[in-house]
């Protein structure tokens, strides 16, 4: 499996762990979720994925995705 | 040094608060109504004579000899039967009871041989003891009569009353010629371990010991939990270590290294040599039990194989080089400097051991996140108890079970979910069973007929089979059933929850498709049991849930724990004795890998490194910046590896190649990499795979702390000196020397000091302390000064309970015409995790091999036949093993076990995960079964890899 169909879907199952929640709240949370477990370079990799059309994205993953921040380049934070 | 002598009171501690005052000879004691008087006169510190009376069984009154007089009362009664009442007046020692022992003491020494001095038990014989306490000096019926001891008698004629020696156990001896019946191996067996193995078989003078239907103790069903040997009053049942070397001179109170149970040992020692490991009665966890592992397979800290010498290559397809500790810890730095100024600096990690210390863990999680300056570090419970971590602090704010192991004690039903305690935590199982003998009822919901839904004097009032991968529509099917029949204890969830989420979870669980009978469909659970066993849960007094890897190791394993945290709010199953939420935890120290901060999101007691006020504590205290990103997980840095982002990985005792799924990735991961450093025991199958490997030491070399299952603290104190030199901890500060980190830790204590003064759940926890009070419980901080055995008493650690809906979505791992069965795995009680120390003792005796579990029906359709060779395929890969059809498994289900690196279990398992924390689905692959000729050509293919790959080249020729 490439490496971003993974993330895709592991996007994906968070988004359906949230979803019995309505898309109002599931979204933030989504997002809080991968901003909080996912490292700096799994992060750029799904927003590349976005970036190139997202798909196979389930359509809360997506929403959640949008608001992610942009993740830290490589090397950007100095011990 | 001397040895820990514990006091034998002969009978068990009442549990009555009503106080009884009596007088034994002449002083008045005061004890709890139910006292015998035997053990109200030790309480005095009078012991009286007594052979068949040992503190951890019941009273039985057969030797004779505890007889006492009691003013106004007929006859010399024994005081091990007889209980304390107001105002008796005792005598232990008049002339009538010395005549008596005299007489009894003198039966028993007229059949038993007289060899003390060449006896193993010489010096810890209590028959010997009280021969001489009772003033016995002569035996006036000789030895030529009736008797046990002789094989032949003096005319030559064989003697039909002699049995011999059973040696066939590999730890210990059954020698009935020392025996004198007095019945505590038999009684130890029932009330202690709850194997009922043993019984006397035979009448009057015929009466033996006999293991099983008289079959020798290998044979039986003999768990080898050693319960009977520590019983035994004489040398007829001893330790083979004991008879090989002698008593011992001193021992040291410790803990066991092998599962999350944290069993409490004596390590009897002589010089730097054990003796043997004896259960210590203090021991919270374990109440003077043990199991065939922790008793007796230590042998593996001695064993050839142990590597005890640093070792390093080029590549992986080169011979290993013994070399210097210097050289060793020099290409670690060195090339984690180069890999990290060519990749990048997140190109780097660790992975923390749940089996090594928390003070152990704890440096390593500070070597990556402060040394190497990432946060890319986890541990062993991500494929474990991650799940445990999420959903638990979702629902009640802390990561952790929330009992201690007493607790049981007052339980009346017990929901026992994906758990096998009698393989997996046999010292636990043991007090669950005795708890259920005494009446609890018990739920189990497994795919397989584990031992606990029918064994001696144990059944479960109900056992959901279920299909697996549907425990999250079990679960919600049983809230739906409190929920929609009125069984909602109202005044805990409306005091202790958050009531709209608990008012929007109770109408979805309310919904008609969470039914029992809609799911039963996909769950293959019968809905009228379901419900039974819901509203048993709901309804029976105190009910306990406890859990394990058949929960956790899922597609929902997170989801799942939160469903279980869920039935016990709505139910007021929390915050008492006998009620809970309990994982049970798998290795030693896996509760305490995740406390001291292995996970690369958060700190020690689960802080995430993106609060900047948590941080800047580590910040002051380590005198550096740190990363405030979370790091990879251990499948993510695989995955990774892969991409070509990840290149250097220090791997302090865990072994992921055989443990983690999907073997084939696992192995393309570590082949991307260009250092992967193994601190190990031994050549593991990661090592294969490994550019430098450093020797690590045993729980016997070393001092710190483990942390099991229930919270519990507990002291690991070093017995000798580290065979390969260091103990871990000290070799993970020499790589820190090398990445510029100026610690000087003299001992593991400072660093607990150091976690104690960064952790508010472990404010007050010290050496000093765990010493002063044998163990203790976090939390431990100004609010809980003396340690926490039950959490959420009053509130939850979050303020209020939080109901999480749980939707089940079906794993994508499904079956279909190219794989129709669905594997899950386990584990058996006499092998640990990997094998890797397991293995390497007697312990194979009970288990040589991993074998395929399969229903007669499937096994049938396909031809297979009792311990033939299949072939077992799924979509990562396929393997090969012999079959073993049984009906403990359904139609449709196969399992087996992964204590063999032979059996390349996870070549099969998938690497599917679950959704909030990437625990693998070990516990559901779909898979197809057939016939084979013997091992798959990949299995032979690693078997010589794995061979090629632990050659160490010989010692260069000194100049």
């Amino acid at each position: 499996m490439q490496q971003h169909e993974k993330l895709v879907m592991m996007a994906n199952q968070i988004a359906k762990a949230f979803a019995a929640q309505g898309e109002a709240r599931a979204v933030p949370q989504i997002a809080k979720h991968i901003q909080d477990f996912w490292d700096p370079r799994m992060r750029r990799g799904i927003l590349e994925h976005l970036a190139n059309g997202g798909a196979g994205l389930d359509p809360l993953a997506l929403a959640a995705l949008r608001q992610l921040h942009p993740a830290p380049q490589a090397g950007a934070h100095q011990a | 040094m001397t040895l820990v002598n514990e006091i034998d009171y002969g009978t068990p501690a009442s549990k009555s608060e009503k106080m009884v005052t009596l007088t034994i000879d002449g002083v008045e004691v005061t004890v709890p109504e139910g006292t015998s008087i035997m053990r109200a006169a030790m309480e005095l510190g009078t012991q009286i004579p007594k052979l068949c009376a040992t503190d951890s069984i019941e009273a039985f009154g057969s030797c004779r000899l505890c007889l006492v007089e009691i003013e106004g009362r007929p006859g010399t009664p024994a005081s091990c039967t007889t209980p304390a009442m107001n105002g008796l007046v005792v005598h232990t020692q008049t002339s009538r009871l010395k005549q008596l022992r005299r007489g009894v003491m003198e039966l028993y020494i007229s059949d038993h041989p007289l060899d003390c001095l060449t006896c193993a038990a010489n010096g810890d014989c209590e028959l010997q003891d009280m021969a001489g306490a009772v003033g016995l000096r002569d035996v006036r019926y000789g030895y030529d009569g009736a008797n046990h001891v002789f094989a032949k008698a003096k005319d030559g004629a064989a003697n039909d009353a002699w049995m011999p020696k059973d040696e066939s156990n590999p730890y210990f001896t059954y020698d009935p010629s020392k025996c004198i019946v007095c019945n505590r191996c038999v009684r130890a067996c029932e009330e202690v371990q709850g194997t009922f193995a043993l019984t006397i078989a035979g009448r009057g003078f015929e009466s033996r010991v006999a293991a099983g239907m008289s079959e020798n103790f290998l044979d039986s069903e003999c768990v080898s939990c050693g319960a009977c040997v520590q019983a035994c009053p004489t040398a007829t049942l001893s330790e083979k270590s004991l008879i090989d070397i002698g008593q011992p001179e001193h021992s040291v109170v410790t803990t066991c290294a092998y599962c999350g149970v944290g069993c409490s040992f004596k390590a009897e020692m002589r010089g730097e040599e054990v003796v043997r490991m004896v259960p210590y009665k203090d021991g919270k966890a374990n109440r003077g039990h043990s199991c065939v592992k922790g008793r007796f397979a230590w042998g593996y800290t001695t064993h050839k194989e142990r590597i005890l010498k640093p070792m390093v290559r080029d590549k992986i397809t080169d011979p290993w080089r013994e070399t210097t500790w210097e050289e060793a810890i020099d290409r670690v730095v060195s090339e984690f400097k180069r890999i990290q100024f060519q990749y990048g600096r997140d190109a780097v990690g660790g992975i923390t051991s749940s089996r090594c210390t928390n003070e152990e863990t704890f440096l390593v999680q500070k070597l990556i996140r402060a040394g190497f300056g990432v946060n890319n570090v986890d541990t062993c419970a991500r494929v474990c108890h991650s799940p445990t971590g999420y959903g638990l602090r979702t629902a009640f704010g802390t990561s952790a079970g929330t009992q201690d192991f007493d607790s049981v004690e007052d339980s009346d039903v017990m929901l026992v979910i994906g758990a096998n305690p009698t393989d997996a935590h046999p010292v636990f199982a043991s007090r669950m069973k005795k708890r259920l003998r005494a009446g609890a009822k018990l739920i189990v919901v497994d795919p397989r007929r584990i031992d606990l839904v029918r064994s001696v004097h144990i059944e479960a009032a109900h056992h959901l089979p279920l299909l697996p991968g549907t425990n999250v529509a079990v679960l919600t099917a049983m809230a739906h059933v409190i929920v929609t029949e009125g069984l909602v204890n109202e005044k805990f969830v409306r005091e202790r929850c958050e009531m709209d989420d608990f008012q929007e979870w109770a109408a979805f669980v309310a919904e008609e498709r969470h039914s029992p009978e809609a799911v039963a469909k996909f769950t293959g659970v019968d809905p009228a049991e379901l419900r039974a066993a819901a509203r048993l849960y709901a309804t029976g007094g105190n009910a306990a849930i406890y859990y394990g890897l058949g929960v956790t190791e899922h597609s929902q394993g997170s989801t799942t724990v939160m469903a279980i945290a869920n039935l016990a709010m709505v139910t007021g199953n929390l915050g008492r004795r006998g009620v809970g939420v309990n994982p049970l935890r798998g290795q030693n120290n896996v509760q305490g890998s995740c406390d001291m901060g292995s996970f690369p999101h958060e700190f020690s007691g689960y802080r995430h490194v993106s609060d900047d006020g948590v941080r800047a504590t580590f910040e002051a205290m380590w005198g550096t910046k740190l990363n405030p990103e979370p790091g990879l997980r251990i499948p993510n840095m695989l995955d990774a590896a892969v991409e070509g982002t990840f290149r250097g990985l220090y791997i302090q005792g865990e072994d992921i190649l055989q443990s983690d799924p999907d073997t084939t990735h696992v192995s393309a991961g570590l082949a991307a990499m260009e250092c992967v450093v193994v601190q190990d025991l031994f050549l593991n199958e990661t090592a294969n795979y490994a550019h430098v490997f450093l020797p690590g030491s045993t729980f016997l070399e070393k001092d710190g702390t483990f942390t099991n299952a229930e919270r519990r603290i507990q002291l690991v104190r070093r017995v000798m000196t580290p065979r390969n030199g260091y103990a871990d901890w000290e070799i993970t500060q020499l790589l820190a020397h090398g990445f510029g980190l100026d610690w000087n830790y003299t001992h593991p204590s400072q660093v607990m000091d150091e976690i104690a003064a960064l952790t508010p759940t472990f404010k007050n926890v010290s050496f000093k302390k765990i010493e002063e009070m044998g163990s203790v419980q976090w939390p431990c901080n100004d609010a809980n000064p003396e340690g926490s055995p039950i959490m959420h008493a009053t509130t939850f650690a979050r303020g209020k309970g939080k109901f999480m809906l749980t939707e089940y979505v079906p794993t994508d791992e499904r079956t279909g015409p190219r794989f129709p069965l669905l594997l899950t795995t386990g584990r058996i009680l006499s092998q640990y995790n990997v094998g890797a120390q397991t293995r390497r003792t007697e312990n194979v005796m009970w288990h040589d091999e991993d074998r395929l579990e399969i229903h007669p029906h499937d096994a049938e359709q396909r031809g297979i036949k009792e311990g033939d060779w299949v072939r077992i395929q799924s979509r990562a890969g396929e393997t090969a093993l012999r079959a073993l059809i049984t009906d403990r498994v359904a139609p449709g289900v196969v399992y087996t076990t992964f204590h063999h690196p032979l059996t390349q279990a996870n070549v099969i398992t998938t690497d599917f995960s679950d959704w909030a924390t990437n625990c693998p689905e070990y516990k559901v692959t779909a898979v197809q079964v057939g016939l084979s000729n013997g091992p798959t050509q990949y299995q032979e293919d690693y078997d010589a890899f794995a061979r090629a790959s632990r050659r160490i080249a010989a010692a260069e020729a000194a100049e």
